[in-house]
């Protein structure tokens, strides 16, 4: 909002169109220009977004630009002073009848079984400008249609009208050039390479820019007519990124998320995950209805084994009784990342200013502590991305875990000239465009970082020479004195590399580069919401510490003055048996917390276990209570993406049974308890917010409304923490590091039940670098043991050059291999030993 | 471990480095990759791409569009029959039947023993000539079917059947994908200064005589880059 820089004044080019004089931008294309200001040309190939490339021909108008009026593609012809434009002329008119007789020769016509058919480009030009009748009485191409081009997008050959615009996409912003015109000449088509299908993952976005019904995605095929379709504007809650999406549901079921173009945020792009994960909140296995424990037969039993429904009336007792039996101490929140920003606020007002307790995280061992995240200077993405940047990546793969995210850097990097710093313990989805892609040992990146600026011993740090060090160090310094931005990238690299290291590293960022503002990779949902909201021990809403409750204290009955304990601390407390009462807000602690002993423990041995959530994962199935929750897709209500913006999150379809909102579990909760959180609705919840909070002061209804594309962007920092710099020992010499990190599709719940993403896990092999790999007289594809100090898993081995020398990579939450077995969540990095079989 | 034998590996790495982009070097390779198994397979494509890091779809996509990269295997010995006008008026289609049914493959076809491929195309610019085949592209000109059955028995023979072709022609027929006898070894020395498209600057030489504002037309590092000496 505030922070973007004062609007410049921009010159401007005037030029003529339809007899009006119009003022278009230096540089802007012509046919820009036009829409701008209300003209619209029409077009296939041409998209705000790629490069252009003047393939339909569609938007030829006629302009003189002072040699006499001809036919010209607008979309390749900048605007340039005096030039007279006439978009409806007679010629103008004849071009484009021609063009779209050409463009439907080998069209198939096949609109009444194509599922374009009512929102196609070429359907409507042809009604809006074309002849209305073909010529063409010879025989069309034919192609095989359609054939997958991978798991979820389906090409017919027929249909396409050649535009460029998914080849376009997969090179220019994907980056995965798969799809390509091939035999071109009278048998253009775009197509795979034989047995090398279109493993993108951002390969929706193609089936969404198609401007005819070439593409389409499997999901959505033959399951709708667009007439038919309700639409309402979103924020995909999948990744912190909060791309904005439009949720098109028909008879009450969503059936589809597209893309929506928000300049601040995701370009209209979507991560494949992002887009079809709408099939998991569809999904027949979500929870509808209370569930309490009971015996085989059905029957309510305290100790029973199996869990049988129950109403809402005696599910709540249950959970209200033990926790009104628990001292405030004895009680914990885990998880809440996944609720809107209301529902956050509900539970964390439910939590800490009912219950008393501070032992609230949202995130599950797996992120970082919420007074460095809130603490640091914050970034947003436009100032990631300002052309000419320079971006430090101290985190994971954000190809892997925040796909838009990754779209957008990817961008500013390989066309805006952003410098790209990498201090990552494996190559990731954008080292090939980096200037520096330093391969960082766990546990080392702040010695990287102090050798970077000139500390350190010579030797170098971390494994990296002295001179690569410096070298990145040099760019980012040129940078600082330059006066270009400097935007550090932080996040966990790896599960099995504890918090400590990395707050290391980005506190000595931090200090060498006072300038330099941060944003943060924390993956999960509503994270960033949640810490606003003081679901993390020691805050309150609004981005402050327990010791300034002067916002809470008049509208909270009560207020906790010791920090509790954080997700680790508080299952270590549940493990040795004093958590009476473990709230779960959608935290499946078995597959999310990095520690998987620590998990199962925890859960053994916490007294009443209360799971508020979508699906009956293998943690809800231990519960004592378990209370079924409404999705993102059926709430009302806000979400706080990773740079702190507030964007909307709106309701299509009804939840299934009786599922709630999280902040109706919350408010039905205290009333149980005997108080009243004095909410109504979801806005009741934001007034309250704005109430309490100076920082969310301007986050009303009408705020949002107003900017309901771009969101509002909350600023505001806590004091910044500095915790206690964490020693990492000593690598021995055969010895080698772990590296478990996550990738995009997974045995995660949300894609194990979306049939479209379920079967796209890659699975888990050990990643070693070759000379490790020689080093330990390893073979390929062998089946060996890592053993770490908390168990042992088998695994086959890989070679694998992205690794650093002297780690191991294992990809977590992977059928079959649980890195989660070798993780211990209190040991600032894993050591791993290599077992023959 | 690559894809080309180690003769044409160096070659591969000595064309590479001709160009300041590597995927420059995508068509280049492709000729290479034909010459070593007479048509471009999927392997050799994959190599391509990771040779010039671009994707084996864009190097198919690349080569695709050239008639004359074969993406299925043909015989060592690829005959061209012209049936376009000129061929036609004078025998063309009577020919190519001649070629079909004595070698016993329909165009398009290759025979059992992988020696002959047939293909009916269109104008091979010799027209002036009609009517006219062509073997691995070299030129028989005003052809009929008692030269064809020549030149298939000399073929059939181990001789060379060229001085039958077009005047002048002499030597041996090499097997299809063959590019030539010499290589074209640029030493080091001798290359031309590449710039890099994103390094030029300034306009190109030959543009600076057509500005009111003309700079001497040499390249912008002040060599002159026709020469290439240094």
């Amino acid at each position: 909002m505030s922070d973007e820089t004062p609007p410049v004044e921009i010159p401007s080019v005037d030029i003529t169109v339809d007899g009006e004089t119009v003022a278009a931008r230096p540089g802007e294309l012509l046919i820009d220009a036009c829409e701008r200001t209300g003209t619209y040309i029409p077009r296939f190939c041409h998209h705000s977004r790629l490069e252009p490339v003047g393939m339909c021909r569609m938007c030829l108008v006629e302009v003189d630009t002072g040699r006499g009026p001809a036919l010209q593609p607008s979309c390749m012809l900048p605007c340039t002073p005096g030039m007279v434009v006439d978009t409806e002329s007679e010629r103008t008119r004849k071009a484009q009848d021609g063009v779209l007789e050409f463009l439907l020769v080998n069209h198939p016509l096949d609109c009444p079984v194509c599922d374009k058919g009512g929102e196609c480009p070429l359907q409507d030009q042809t009604m809006a400008f074309g002849p209305g009748e073909s010529r063409f009485v010879e025989e069309k191409r034919h192609f095989e249609k359609p054939i997958p081009v991978n798991e979820n997008v389906h090409l017919d050959r027929e249909r396409c009208i050649l535009c460029d615009r998914c080849t376009r996409f997969a090179g220019e912003v994907a980056g995965d050039q798969l799809i390509h015109f091939m035999d071109r000449g009278g048998q253009t088509q775009v197509n795979t390479f034989p047995e090398q299908p279109f493993a993108s993952y951002f390969s929706g976005n193609t089936v969404q820019i198609c401007p005819v019904g070439a593409l389409t995605a499997a999901p959505y095929r033959f399951k709708a007519r667009p007439w038919d379709l309700e639409e309402v504007e979103s924020t995909s809650t999948l990744d912190s990124v909060g791309s904005r999406i439009s949720v098109q549901s028909s008879r009450d079921r969503v059936l589809r998320f597209q893309g929506v173009d928000a300049d601040a945020v995701n370009w209209g792009w979507l991560s494949d995950k992002e887009r079809f994960v709408f099939e998991a909140y569809d999904h027949a296995d979500r929870l509808a209805t209370p569930m309490l424990r009971g015996d085989a037969l059905g029957n309510r039993a305290p100790d029973g084994d199996a869990l049988v429904a129950a109403p809402w009336s005696e599910a709540l007792g249950v959970a209200a009784d033990a926790l009104s039996a628990a001292p405030a101490d004895r009680l914990a929140v885990l998880g809440g990342a996944r609720l809107t920003n209301e529902s956050q606020y509900a539970w964390a007002k439910l939590a800490k200013g009912v219950f008393g307790t501070d032992h609230v995280d949202a995130q599950l061992g797996d992120g970082l502590p919420a007074e460095v995240v809130l603490g640091l200077p914050r970034a947003t993405i436009d100032r990631a991305c300002t052309p000419g940047g320079t971006i430090v990546l101290l985190g994971p793969d954000p190809k892997e875990e925040l796909g838009a995210l990754f779209l957008r850097l990817r961008h500013a990097v390989v066309h805006d000239g952003a410098t790209l710093v990498e201090l990552t313990p494996r190559r990731t989805g954008l080292s090939a465009h980096a200037a520096h892609s330093l391969r960082v040992l766990p546990g080392g990146a702040a010695d990287a970082v102090s050798a970077m600026f000139g500390g350190g011993s010579p030797a170098g740090a971390a494994g990296l020479s002295a001179e690569a060090l410096a070298a990145a160090g040099a760019t980012i310094a040129a940078a600082v004195a330059e006066g270009r931005p400097v935007t550090v990238l932080v996040g966990r690299p790896s599960l099995a590399e504890a918090a400590g290291p990395v707050v290391d590293a980005a506190l000595a960022l931090h200090d060498h580069l006072p300038e330099a503002a941060f944003l943060s990779l924390l993956r999960r949902g509503n994270v960033h919401g949640a810490l606003d909201m003081g679901l993390a021990p020691g805050l309150l809403p609004g981005r402050v510490t327990l010791a300034d409750a002067s916002g809470v204290s008049s509208v909270w009955p009560t207020v906790p003055t010791d920090r509790g304990h954080d997700a680790i601390g508080i299952l270590e407390a549940a493990a040795a048996g004093e958590v009476d009462v473990l709230v779960l807000l959608g935290a499946d602690v078995l597959a999310d917390v990095p520690d998987r002993d620590l998990a199962e423990r925890a859960l053994a041995n916490a007294g009443t276990v209360v799971a508020v959530d979508l699906f009956g994962t293998p943690t809800v199935a231990r519960a004592d209570v378990v209370l079924p929750a409404a999705a993102p897709t059926e709430v009302d209500g806000t979400f706080t993406n990773l740079e702190g913006r507030v964007s909307v999150v709106a309701r299509k379809v009804t939840a299934p049974g009786t599922a709630r909102p999280d902040w109706a579990i919350a408010v039905e909760l205290a009333d149980r308890l005997g108080t009243d959180l004095g909410f109504g609705s979801v806005d009741d919840v934001l007034a309250e917010l704005a109430a309490v909070s100076p920082i969310h002061a301007g986050i009303t209804p009408e705020a949002l409304a107003a900017s309901v594309r771009e969101g509002v962007l909350v600023e505001g920092r806590t004091a910044l923490a500095r915790p206690d710099r964490t020693e990492v020992p000593v690598n021995d010499a055969y010895g080698l590091r772990l590296v478990a990190d996550r990738s995009m599709y997974d045995v995660g719940v949300l894609v194990a039940h979306s049939p479209s993403l379920a079967g796209l896990a890659p699975g888990a092999v050990a990643g070693f670098e070759p000379s490790d790999l020689s080093r330990h007289g390893l073979a390929e594809g062998e089946v060996v043991d890592l053993i770490a100090d908390r168990g042992t898993v088998q695994v086959a081995v890989a070679s694998d050059p992205g690794v650093a020398r002297g780690t191991v990579h294992l990809r977590v939450n992977q059928a079959d291999v649980d890195a989660g077995r070798l993780i211990d969540a209190s040991a600032p990095v894993t050591g791993i030993r290599v077992g023959r079989r | 471990m690559s894809w080309f034998d180690a003769a044409r590996e160096r070659t591969a790495r000595d064309i590479l480095a001709r160009y300041p982009k590597p995927r420059s070097a995508v068509i280049p390779l492709l000729h290479l990759a034909q010459e070593q198994e007479g048509w471009v397979t999927p392997a050799a494509m994959a190599e391509i791409a990771e040779l010039t890091g671009t994707t084996p779809a864009e190097v198919l996509g690349t080569g695709s569009f050239y008639e004359m990269f074969k993406f299925h295997p043909v015989g060592t010995h690829l005959v061209n029959v012209c049936t376009n006008v000129s061929c036609q008026l004078l025998g063309g289609e009577e020919l190519l039947h001649h070629v079909e049914s004595t070698l016993g493959v329909k165009a398009g076809g290759t025979t059992d023993d992988g020696v002959f491929t047939v293909e009916d195309v269109e104008c091979v610019a010799a027209c002036t000539e009609a009517p006219c085949f062509t073997v691995n592209y070299r030129y028989f000109h005003r052809a009929d079917a008692g030269t064809f059955d020549e030149v298939v028995a000399d073929i059939r023979a181990g001789r060379s059947p060229i001085e039958r072709g077009a005047a002048g022609d002499a030597g041996d027929l090499p097997v299809h994908g063959t590019l030539g006898r010499v290589r074209q070894q640029v030493p080091d020395d001798r290359r031309a200064g590449v710039v890099p498209p994103e390094q030029v600057e300034g306009a190109p030489s030959w543009m600076a005589t057509m500005s009111p504002a003309a700079s001497p037309s040499v390249s912008p590092d002040g060599a002159d880059a026709g020469e290439g000496a240094s």
